[in-house]
């Protein structure tokens, strides 16, 4: 109401006043307002901007692949084997002649999806399971939290590895171990948001209004879930790219000719004290993403939950 | 700081001793339901892994009388709950069954493996409280500071760095190029079992018998894979303690130590590092279980003879008893160190206490 007093000129100006104005004129507003003031904190951070970064050329790698290579990184070129990095090979050339550097691009599609499907499988397991028990408390809370507690306590990394044994090798098995080993922080994190959620006004005013449980859990509980449980799965992406490079590193996860990059280590530690390049290349790309979604989940939660302790 | 493992869970207000009845039953209670869970996953595990563990025992060109005799023997006939039961019989009484790979108890093979796992993640358990809660403390106080963003971007690396990866860059750098440290194993060959094995700890063992020489060759073999694990630690602990402390240096009790005049080491050590120590216990505890279980990648590149390496070389030779009993165990382990944290967690904070 007060938006009259000086009509900006430039568009950029009046789109910035727009963001600002102290009161929004409808959901749409609000929503681009909030989005701005947090990509305003976000961006100054110079820790979320690098994480960010990363991530952002991991997925420009895995979708512009086919023109930042010149094959698919599975050609075999036996005349020109273990060639150190140079001109021509830039990450040098693995024990079957295939270039490095393409490997690692077509690589970061394998990570992407393993990452991607972990997150779309353990985010609903654990918001159903974690908000239904948060709602509905007493004994489905009881029973709903001793399930998730047992998985709780597993040794993460020996149980995937038995499952991935059990289910046989590749990448969707590994997918499978990781998430079953995965959500159950999830479920925990979502039921602790509920109890806080549940009793609160405008639940009741929904309430009120003859809304259904079910209702009121997905259309209101959960969605306010959601931000905390997209910060801790940004946290866990290191620790699920890392699992996941583990199991292929010990031969469980993707399988040859795949350009997996734990994988690549593993071949590589065969020629580690001669031909060095064939393992260290493929570990600093695991790092660099690893690091990258650390980097961005750190941001993350500076701009969402301003609670957390971390610094602007 | 979304965490599992809630060390506060229901601090009730009475302290009767009915109350405490109450919840030595609830912990029982939810102790032997993990075991049960625990178990029976694996269990399910252990039979559905596509390798046939009959053919594992009497080779692929046995005849069928003998393969069908085993499969009895073995009790693969009976249904699936009742296998079970009979399996939960039997580790309640100590039996995990016997390892097809070493034809000895699982239990006896558990026994002999874990010492060098225990070994490897308890020393990087101790590293990485002494490097990891000083530099916590220390980026807290310096918030927003250089210090602070180097640690914090220290602990961002140890987090995100593939172990596996960063210890066959150790070897290759200082065993292979520099020759400074020797390379993988837990021991050079020709000092096997010069050493009676009492605690199971070569170090321990080495030092009690004054078999000097041998300490050194355990000590060089166990400083790489242990820098491996500290990395980990040291990057967990380095940011829980962080975090612990801001919130605890933005309390009214420090203004009120500071505003009194006590000096900056007396509030910080004194007043607020004494309250973050309650805290850590159970971060330490969490810390401990996770690199006793995830040593197995560490375990791998080093040939470090432990618990990890043992279940991983089961898992390839379709060892079904070797990798239930492995996983239960160090399940129990893992559950076992969370519950001691807990329970310290209560003694040492009053507020938990009641």
């Amino acid at each position: 109401m007060t938006s009259s007093a000086a009509v900006p000129r430039s568009p950029s100006r009046r789109l910035k006043t727009w963001l600002l104005s102290d009161s929004p004129e409808s959901v749409f507003h609000a929503r681009c307002q909030r989005l701005y003031l947090g990509w305003r904190v976000f961006s100054i951070n110079p820790i979320a901007m690098t994480g960010l970064l990363i991530i952002v050329s991991l997925v420009l790698a895995a979708a512009l692949a086919p023109l930042l290579t010149q094959g698919d990184g599975t050609e075999q070129v036996l005349s020109r084997r273990l060639l150190p990095p140079g001109a021509e090979h830039w990450f040098g050339t693995d024990e079957l002649g295939r270039d490095i550097y393409d490997r690692i691009v077509w690589g970061s599609r394998i990570t992407l999806y393993i990452v991607g499907l972990v997150g779309v499988l353990v985010v609903p397991i654990g918001l159903v399971i974690g908000t239904v028990a948060g709602y509905v408390g007493g004994w489905v809370d009881n029973v709903l939290m001793r399930f998730t507690d047992i998985f709780l306590a597993f040794p993460r990394l020996i149980l995937a590895l038995a499952f991935v044994s059990a289910l046989g090798p590749g990448i969707e098995n590994a997918v499978l171990a990781i998430a079953l080993t995965t959500w159950s922080p999830y479920a925990r994190l979502a039921r602790a948001e509920t109890i806080t959620i549940r009793n609160s006004e405008y639940i009741m005013a929904a309430k009120l209004q003859g809304a259904s449980g079910w209702r009121i859990l997905y259309g209101h509980i959960a969605p306010l879930c959601i931000s905390s449980v997209i910060i801790r799965l940004t946290l866990d992406m290191a620790g699920i790219i890392l699992t996941a490079a583990g199991l292929g590193f010990l031969g469980l996860g993707a399988q040859p000719p795949l350009p997996e990059w734990g994988a690549m280590i593993s071949t590589g530690r065969q020629y580690l004290l001669d031909q060095w390049w064939v393992a260290t290349v493929p570990g600093i790309a695991i790092f660099v993403v690893s690091l990258g979604f650390n980097l961005l989940g750190d941001g993350l939660r500076d701009v969402l939950d301003p609670k957390g302790g971390g610094t602007g | 700081m979304a965490h599992s493992g809630n060390p506060i869970a229901g601090t009730g207000t009475g302290s009767s001793p009915r109350l405490f009845v109450a919840r030595a039953a609830n912990l029982l209670f939810t102790l032997s339901l993990t075991f049960v869970g625990l178990t029976a996953i694996t269990f399910i595990i252990g039979r559905v892994m596509p390798a046939d563990p009959v053919l594992a025992i009497v080779g692929d060109r046995a005849p069928k009388e003998v393969y069908e005799a085993m499969y009895v023997k073995l009790g693969l006939d009976k249904p699936l709950i009742q296998q079970y039961l009979i399996y939960l019989v039997n580790v309640l009484q100590g039996d995990f069954g016997k390892s097809i790979m070493t034809t000895r108890p699982v239990l006896d093979d558990l026994i002999r493996f874990f010492p060098a796992t225990f070994e490897l993640a308890s020393i990087a358990t101790i590293a990485g409280v002494f490097i990891g809660v000083p530099m916590g403390v220390v980026a807290a106080v310096r918030q927003g500071r250089l210090t602070d963003h180097i640690v914090r971007v220290v602990g961002l690396i140890g987090y995100s760095v593939p172990i596996f990866w960063l210890g066959l860059m150790a070897l290759l750098v200082f065993y292979a190029r520099l020759e400074w440290l020797p390379g993988p194993g837990r021991i050079e060959v020709y000092y096997d079992g010069i050493v009676e094995p009492t605690t199971g700890f070569i170090l321990i063992d080495s030092a009690m018998q004054k078999e000097w020489e041998v300490f050194h060759n355990a000590l060089s073999h166990i400083v790489l894979p242990a820098a491996m694990l500290t990395t980990f630690a040291l990057a967990y602990i380095a940011r829980m303690t962080r975090s612990f402390m801001l919130d605890q240096l933005n309390q009214e009790y420090v203004i009120t130590a500071r505003v009194k005049g006590l000096s900056e080491m007396a509030v910080i050590w004194r007043h607020a590092f004494r309250n973050v120590l309650i805290q850590l216990i159970t971060i330490i505890g969490l810390t401990y279980a996770s690199l006793l279980e995830g040593s197995v990648l560490t375990e791998t590149v080093f040939a470090w003879p432990g618990i990890g390496q043992y279940i991983t070389n089961s898992l390839f030779n379709a060892d079904m008893n070797a990798v239930i009993g492995g996983t239960v165990v160090v399940g129990i382990c893992f559950v076992g160190i969370n519950m001691i944290s807990d329970a310290l967690y209560r003694i040492v904070d009053p507020r938990a206490r009641r």
